[in-house]
């Protein structure tokens, strides 16, 4: 796709900054500052996951435990419903390149909604632990569903195998909680500041500042929500799969 | 700056088809179905050594993860038509990765072994 | 000495400042807090961290007060914690980490180049901001409290024990990472994306690779320090984390996490100073450096093997001995490219035309400090000797004299050495060098005494020694007045030089590069037309055709 407004000597297109010597240096020079931003949230990340891994080796049982409290069916949508935005969003960066203004506000804003809905579905899983006193720190956790399992019906009959823990490594399942929290919280919080900038891009794209040429700012963020989709992807296998047979 | 114009962004001038992110949608979504249909299954270890076992669900699990992100890395992120830079940026944020994880727990790990 | 100087100054009787240069270029308050130009940028941050400089040193000052005296006589040893904690975060985050970086190299990096500007000019304000927001924080922290945990955080004590202000702090220290990242990720960009025609890699002066490394460790180090901090705020504000063993966490996966970065960290703050050595040393023995490319890759190596030895920092906290073991051999590995690099340094100097401008001093100091300093991290990473040297005032001499006697030195010498460039004008030689005695001879009567305390066996961190240490640690506080006086001296003269110094010109040393073929203070754009690059680096017999046209075509 040759830049129809290609640019001359002095003259060049309004969007490109008075420090770059041409569009492409520009684009080029802000697509890699992204992939050095996204490099600096997988060493953010990192930590954490290596916190979990290290724990879960520790306190092998109750963090299996802990992860049978998790809503397989919840996860699962959720991986689905981000797996789709991501498809969308790659939509929505093609429909930039190809300059469809009504499909590129299309696929922003169904990625908006998957953005919603994921966050919603965050939600009632959040909300779920907060009534069965799960959530760490706060709110009384309680251990009593890992002292009898028998007391937790639900989840009793997806894990009829699951023993009852001795009162410290039940204690343990706290951690798991707390590792759950941080690092869904964290994802969340990447997911919300997503949807706040697909906003932005909303508004800015009927302005038609994404279909005249520079998809740059599309592109990168496209970069940045396919990136969170990963994260989850790994944080799904992590916390809600590799526990389901002790 | 003629060398700028040379080396211009592979990304911004191919352009993935639509159809190809439609294979990629079923693909990432098959692996879902995969991974949740396999963790429902107990697929038994591999005894490596004495006190070395290796359990095959998280290992599934991660892998199938793993196919998932390059597939997206690739595809969705461009990545495959994209510079050696761009290649090598997420190698080396990969490799870091594995160093914090990899010599973190090898620590933990070697702990066990006792002194000498 | 001799009166050899290399200094060419232009005709002082009708040499003037360029009236348009980037100071002049727009007036007022908010064209400089919402400036792009990275040169205003760099000019905030040198404020800033001069500033908190200060800050630093006075709490330093209290440090040797204290310590005047085997008792807790100034204050109580709760209080002693406070002033060395925040000495330590103040001088390592806000001064040491962005000093080179966001001074020197903000001002320098886009014209050594060859490019307007730095790749993300609005990034870059942003960072500056960061930077302020994270020290206005500390200046909160401090004035509330502060924070008695020592720099590194330690848990659990500083997840549990304490009730100062430890979440404030670690707050400030997050903000200022940030910082950090993004100054860094600029540099990566620029220099990858903005080099000017025929500005291969190897034809970039040596400061912009070491910069480069720099710029890697900030990139992929400091985010772990975020999360690690992040952490620990969350586990003491919850009561509930992976840090305490009270709820059944680890305080070695605390400092696992913390090390990761905080041992990148020290190269952080020692790659920029080896970046300004470079520059020094080629132009004031008119010499191109020995081994350019030893001293680039080995500039990349620190870089790498970095990451691989942060263990170093944790002997004696209860790692497995087989990890100690391979953190003991990776920590000597590394040990080997800034090895090479005071070799290259030094064999540049070998049959050059030396003379002993202010810069060239510093960079002797470096030279000789930095290598004590390397040398004794040697014995630190040797597991054996470790194990005695640990947590005793020989840790302290150590960094030390790699931070103070090696990147301090460091910092001046490249302020002393772009300081015509950046104002248009020369600070006085005379006091200046007579500064850097000072400062070299303070510090060694400083901190040189603490090698052997250490190996005495006084403890770091403690405010209350025993009375047969006092007569060396009288020695240090007699020194550390001394280094005192050195350091006050150039915010005197410099800031006398501002109206009174010598008219430089575009290039008073004589160097190669391009930041020296502009007008002293450069244009806001740097260059009117992007140059073209068709020498080598330090290619100073370039610079004598240039200059035999330049009278040529004058006279």
């Amino acid at each position: 796709m040759e830049e129809a407004d290609h640019p001359h000597h002095e003259e060049h297109p309004s969007y490109q900054r008075h420090h770059f010597e041409s569009v492409d240096q520009q684009f080029d020079a802000t697509n890699f500052a992204m992939w050095l931003f996204l490099v600096t949230e997988v060493m953010f990340f990192g930590g954490l996951f290596a916190s979990y891994l290290i724990m879960r080796n520790w306190y092998y049982r109750p963090f299996v435990e802990g992860s049978h409290q998790l809503s397989i069916f919840w996860g699962t949508a959720n991986t689905a419903v981000l797996i789709v935005s991501s498809f969308t969003m790659a939509m929505a960066v093609w429909s930039a390149e190809v300059r469809r203004k009504g499909t590129l506000l299309l696929c922003l804003s169904l990625t908006l909604l998957l953005g919603f809905v994921f966050l919603g579905i965050k939600g009632i899983e959040w909300h779920e632990k907060w009534e069965k006193h799960h959530v760490p720190g706060i709110h009384q956790y309680s251990i009593a569903a890992f002292l009898d399992p028998a007391s937790d019906p639900e989840v009793h009959k997806q894990y009829p195998d699951d023993q009852p823990l001795p009162y410290d490594l039940a204690q343990k399942t706290e951690q798991y909680f707390f590792l759950y929290f941080a690092m869904t919280g964290m994802h969340a919080l990447h997911m919300a500041i997503g949807c706040g900038i697909l906003i932005f891009m909303i508004v800015r794209a009927k302005a038609g500042a994404y279909t005249a040429g520079h998809v740059t700012f599309v592109e990168n963020f496209g970069l940045y929500w396919h990136f969170v989709d990963i994260i989850w992807i790994y944080l799904f296998a992590l916390l809600y799969l590799i526990s389901r047979h002790g | 700056m003629s060398e700028q114009h040379a080396r211009t962004a592979e990304n911004e001038h191919h352009i993935v088809s639509p159809k190809t992110y439609l294979a990629i949608l079923f693909a990432l979504l098959l692996g879902t179905a995969l991974t949740v249909l396999a963790s429902y299954f107990d697929l038994g270890e591999w005894h490596i050594a004495s006190g070395l076992t290796l359990f095959w669900n998280p290992v599934v699990a991660l892998a199938i993860a793993t196919c998932k992100a390059t597939l997206v890395v690739l595809f969705f992120m461009h990545v495959k038509y994209s510079s050696r830079l761009t290649k090598l940026t997420v190698a080396s944020g990969i490799f870091l990765f594995l160093v914090l994880i990899g010599m973190t727990l090898a620590d933990y790990t070697s702990r066990a072994w006792g002194r000498w | 000495m001799s009166a050899a100087t290399i200094v060419s100054l232009p005709d002082q009787a009708t040499a003037r400042i360029p009236k348009m240069n980037f100071i002049t270029k727009e007036n007022g308050l908010l064209s400089w807090l919402l400036t792009s130009d990275h040169k205003r940028i760099a000019t905030l941050y040198l404020i800033s961290i001069t500033f908190f400089f200060f800050i630093g040193g006075a709490l330093a000052g209290l440090i040797r007060l204290e310590l005047l005296t085997p008792q807790t006589s100034l204050m109580a040893a709760d209080t002693y914690n406070k002033v060395f904690s925040m000495h330590g975060l103040i001088m390592v985050f806000f001064f040491l980490v962005p000093s080179v970086p966001a001074t020197i190299g903000n001002f320098v990096i886009p014209m050594m180049v060859g490019a307007k500007d730095l790749a993300l000019p609005k990034i870059n304000l942003l960072s500056w901001y960061l930077y302020v927001l994270g020290g206005l924080m500390m200046l909160y922290t401090m004035s509330t409290g502060g924070v008695d945990t020592g720099w590194t955080f330690t848990t659990p004590l500083s997840t549990h024990y304490l009730n100062t202000n430890v979440v404030s702090a670690a707050l400030c220290v997050f903000v200022a990472g940030f910082s950090s990242i993004l100054t860094g990720l600029n540099f990566i960009v620029t220099i990858h994306k903005m080099r000017c025609p025929g500005m291969t890699w190897f034809r970039l002066p040596l400061f912009v690779w070491s910069m480069y490394a720099a710029s890697i460790l900030m990139v992929l180090g400091t985010p772990v320090l975020a999360i690690t901090l992040t952490l620990v705020g969350l586990e003491r504000i919850f009561h509930i984390g992976v840090f305490d063993p009270a709820f059944g966490g680890d305080p070695l996966l605390f400092q696992h996490l913390f090390w990761f970065y905080s041992h990148p960290a020290v190269y952080i703050m020692i790659l920029p100073g080896m970046a300004v050595i470079s520059e020094v040393v080629s132009t004031f023995s008119r010499k191109r450096v020995f081994g350019y490319t030893a001293v680039a890759f080995s500039s990349v190596a620190i870089a790498v093997f970095a990451f691989f030895v942060w263990a170093h920092h944790m002997f004696i906290m209860g790692i497995s001995n087989y990890s100690a073991l391979i953190f003991s051999l990776l920590t000597m590995l590394v040990a080997v490219p800034s090895a090479i690099k005071i070799f290259n340094w030094a064999f540049t100097l070998y049959k050059g035309s030396i003379t002993f401008e202010t810069p060239l001093l510093y960079a002797f100091g470096f030279m000789g400090l930095f290598t004590i300093g390397g040398m004794t991290g040697v014995f630190l990473g040797s597991t054996g000797t470790d194990i005695h040297l640990t947590e005793t005032y020989f840790i302290v001499a150590h960094f030390h004299f790699v931070m103070v006697g090696g990147m301090l030195m460091a910092f001046l010498a490249g302020i002393h050495f772009w300081w015509p460039k950046w104002t248009g004008r020369m600070y006085p030689e005379k006091i200046s060098q007579f500064a850097a005695v000072v400062t070299f001879i303070g510090f060694n009567f400083t901190f040189f005494p603490q090698f052997i305390l250490g190996t005495l066996g006084m403890p770091r961190r403690y405010a209350a020694y025993p009375p047969e240490f006092q007569a060396l640690n009288v020695f240090s506080t007699a020194g550390a007045t001394i280094l005192g006086v050195g350091y006050l001296l150039p915010i005197l003269y410099l800031t006398w030089s501002l109206k009174y110094g010598a008219i430089a010109g575009n290039n008073p040393w004589q160097a190669t590069g391009l930041e020296w073929q502009t007008q002293s203070p450069p244009l806001t754009e740097n260059f009117t037309e992007i140059p073209i690059m068709d020498h080598e680096a330090y290619d100073y017999e370039w610079l004598e055709r240039q200059q035999e046209k330049e009278v040529a075509s004058v006279g």
